[in-house]
């Protein structure tokens, strides 16, 4: 069975700051790091290939800048088989759609594969829209919230699908999409005897003219129909009521504010 | 293709000019001169602040015809019993402010395997028309007929903006149907209006940052929105004005590969988004131990306690509980927060809550533009104090 884990790198820190002055993203000396939710991607691929047998195999695919080699290594250490890497500056700026097209490009020039797990979402685009629109370009059934792999027999997999008020037990053959949801395994630890292993493993660096689709219109900034017209600080105005006095003074004029707009019954 | 043109005659400091990219998109080639790199979100604020030295160039093809698409339409979620998600109702009440704005029709679509009920709902709250899939097969939500079913609705009814709330099956079908009209999909708005151009303004925290995104979908259609539930508020119901309109798909459009073994009803547990009142522990709560401090509060209010990311991620508190961009929507009537900084991702998902409590020692901390009410000091002699004395007020009315 043929495995594609997508993975991504994100900023190593969610306090991403704006420099007051300049109006700028401070991003100095903030380290990179896989997206946690891909480690829980990356753990189910492993064990969907543990269960499913000897000649199967799994690739992590990632598309960024090229210090993103990094997450690809890291996925070695875990355990992948192989790495590509989706790197160009044509694909810089790429929204939903053209992120999820560039993998699906990606995919379809390293693949065919069985099945596709993608992370829940990520820490900083934070949309957990990809998986599904990658699985549409693909073609291919898809299904998010998966909280369990319950069975993995030769032509599908039993897995249960966490709603807020359901649990939706579904039987899928291949070839699918999943996300899957935080803590639907625990990720295994990168491992030094693996990392002395694959140090010098090839990774296939895939680039604009690599895809089997051209067409620069299709990636990147111009591939994405939405456009950012404006960022701005987020601005909150509202009446606000400042309780003075020592803490055990504005305590107790708490109280009296609470008691007077009746929320003690 | 729209690019940045850049006109180094007009810099004089290049270190100026990097500084105007938030994105730090701008960078230096080997040769000296600028270029734009690949960071690029075409955002234009080095355009405005550039003094002339930057350049829109816009040559890209020209987008859609739309004044053909028409229509504000919601995507409405029905149990498998045929019961609507709230936040339809919630979208339809802001459906009507955009429509209007813009003299469109008010659309819903609902799909499932008993819709009568609910279309006569949307309807009640402000639809001019309900597009009804009613099939066995929609009972269960399964991606490929539900995507199949939206498709339909899009190209035969071709509305402006499709609005889905941002409910864990609308978060997977409004990707898949926004993908397959190669259109954008603009996720967890908390704010929209339109424009009279009917571009959709769509506006999300965004970059993980602490910043706001104003996005904007301006040469495709329809433009996909999900907003999730409690952003917006019920609207009050109307008189029913709109009619239903019934479609069928051909049978090969409802097949799904996917069999559904079965459906475990959870324990009816009721979420956080249920309370009238909640108390918010953050990281300046020091030790998993002292939410019990904060639990005694809560009682004292009848409510509940819920956290933060930072709290959440410690491990101290099921995720359930977490209030935010990644967590949950709320809008009680009264929230206390206890040692919380208020980072806009944690503000995206309380900040429609009626009164607003904060207590934090930092009076810098950004929480405290969100408060109606701020207390600046330490939640370890506060909360306590105030425990004390609510419990001494109660038994003084008795
Ligand atoms: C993509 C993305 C999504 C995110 N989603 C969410 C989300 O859904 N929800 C969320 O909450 N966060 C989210 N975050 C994280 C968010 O940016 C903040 O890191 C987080 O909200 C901080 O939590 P906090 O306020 O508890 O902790 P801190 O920011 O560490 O604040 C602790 C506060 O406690 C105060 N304090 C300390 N001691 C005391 C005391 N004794 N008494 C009173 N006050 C005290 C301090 O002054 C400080 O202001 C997200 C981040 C990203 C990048
Ligand atoms: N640039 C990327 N490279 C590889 N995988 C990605 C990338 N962006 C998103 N993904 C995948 O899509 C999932 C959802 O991402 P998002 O929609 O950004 O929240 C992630 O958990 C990854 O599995």
């Amino acid at each position: 069975m043929r495995i594609l884990v997508c993975i991504k790198q994100v900023p190593g820190t969610t306090q991403v700051e704006i420099d007051e002055k300049t109006g700028t993203l401070r991003r100095d000396g903030v380290a990179a790091k896989m997206n946690p939710f891909d480690l829980y991607a990356l753990e189910t691929a492993m064990r969907v290939k543990a269960a499913a047998g000897p000649d199967s195999e799994v690739t992590v695919l990632t598309m960024g800048p090229p210090q993103c080699e990094q997450v690809v290594r890291e996925a070695f250490m875990m355990g992948a088989d192989k790495g590509a890497i989706l790197s160009d500056r044509a694909f810089g700026g790429a929204d939903v759609l053209a992120t999820s097209y560039t993998l699906s490009q990606g995919a379809r020039k390293t693949g065919p594969y069985d099945l596709v797990v993608c992370g829940k979402q990520t820490t900083d685009g934070d949309t957990a829209q990809v998986g599904a629109e990658l699985a549409e370009w693909l073609g291919i059934p898809h299904v998010t919230n998966v909280k369990s792999v319950d069975d993995v027999a030769a032509d599908h997999i039993d897995l249960t699908v966490d709603l807020p008020d359901c649990e939706v037990a579904q039987r899928i053959p291949f070839p699918f999409l999943m996300t899957v949801e935080k803590g639907i395994f625990e990720p295994r630890l990168p491992s030094y005897k693996l990392r002395c292993a694959t140090e010098g493993r090839e990774i296939l660096w895939l680039a604009l003219a690599d895809m089997p689709d051209k067409d620069p219109r299709h990636y990147g900034l111009n591939g994405s129909p939405t456009q950012v017209k404006r960022i701005f600080p987020p601005e909150l105005r509202v009446e606000r009521i400042a309780l003075g006095g020592d803490d055990k003074k504005k305590a107790a004029a708490l109280a009296d504010l609470l008691e007077e707009r009746k929320f003690l019954r | 293709m729209s690019h940045i043109r850049i006109h180094m005659d007009k810099i004089a400091d290049t270190a100026a000019a990097k500084a105007l990219c938030p994105f730090g998109a701008i960078e230096e080639e080997p040769g000296g001169g600028l270029a734009i790199g690949a960071g690029c979100r075409m955002c234009r604020a080095c355009v405005r602040g550039g003094g002339g030295a930057f350049e829109f160039v816009d040559d890209s093809a020209p987008g859609v015809d739309k004044s053909a698409w028409r229509g504000i339409a919601v995507v409405a979620e029905l149990s498998p019993e045929g019961k609507v998600h709230p936040v339809a109702l919630e979208l339809l009440g802001k459906a009507r402010e955009l429509a209007a704005a813009i003299g469109h029709p008010v659309l819903a679509v609902a799909m499932g395997a008993h819709t009568a009920e609910a279309a006569r709902t949307l309807l009640g709250y402000g639809a001019d028309e309900v597009h009804v899939y009613e099939d066995p097969a929609l009972e269960f939500f399964r991606i490929e007929p539900y995507a199949n079913a939206l498709e339909d609705f899009i190209r035969s009814v071709r509305p402006s903006s499709v609005l889905v709330g941002g409910t864990a099956n609308g978060r997977s079908l409004a990707p898949r149907v926004a993908a397959r009209f190669r259109t954008g999909l603009t996720a967890d708005c908390t704010v929209l209006g339109m424009s009279p151009s009917t571009d959709l303004d769509q506006i999300r925290p965004a970059y993980g940052g602490n910043i706001m995104a104003h996005i904007n979908t301006p040469r495709h259609r329809p433009q996909f929105a999900t907003v999730r539930y409690k952003v917006f508020s019920i609207p009050f119901k109307s008189a029913t004005r709109g009619k239903i309109v019934r479609h069928e798909l051909p049978p090969e459009k409802l097949a799904s590969r996917i069999e559904i073994l079965e459906c475990r009803p959870k324990a009816a547990e009721k979420g956080i988004e249920e309370a009238e009142v909640l108390v918010v522990c953050g990281r300046g709560v020091r030790n998993p131990g002292d939410i019990a401090l904060l639990e005694s509060l809560a009682a004292q209010l009848g409510g509940r306690v819920a956290a933060t990311r930072a709290v959440v991620e410690a491990g101290w508190i099921d995720s359930k509980f977490q209030i935010g961009l990644s967590g949950r929507t709320v809008k009680p009537k009264l929230m206390i927060t206890c040692g919380v900084s208020g980072a806009i991702q944690f503000v995206a998902g309380m900040g429609g809550s009626e009164t607003i409590v904060a207590i934090n020692t930092d009076p810098k901390a950004p929480i405290f533009k969100v408060a109606h009410v701020g207390l600046v000091g330490d939640l370890y002699t506060i909360v306590p104090e105030l425990v004390a004395k609510i419990k001494a007020k109660k038994e003084a009315a008795k």
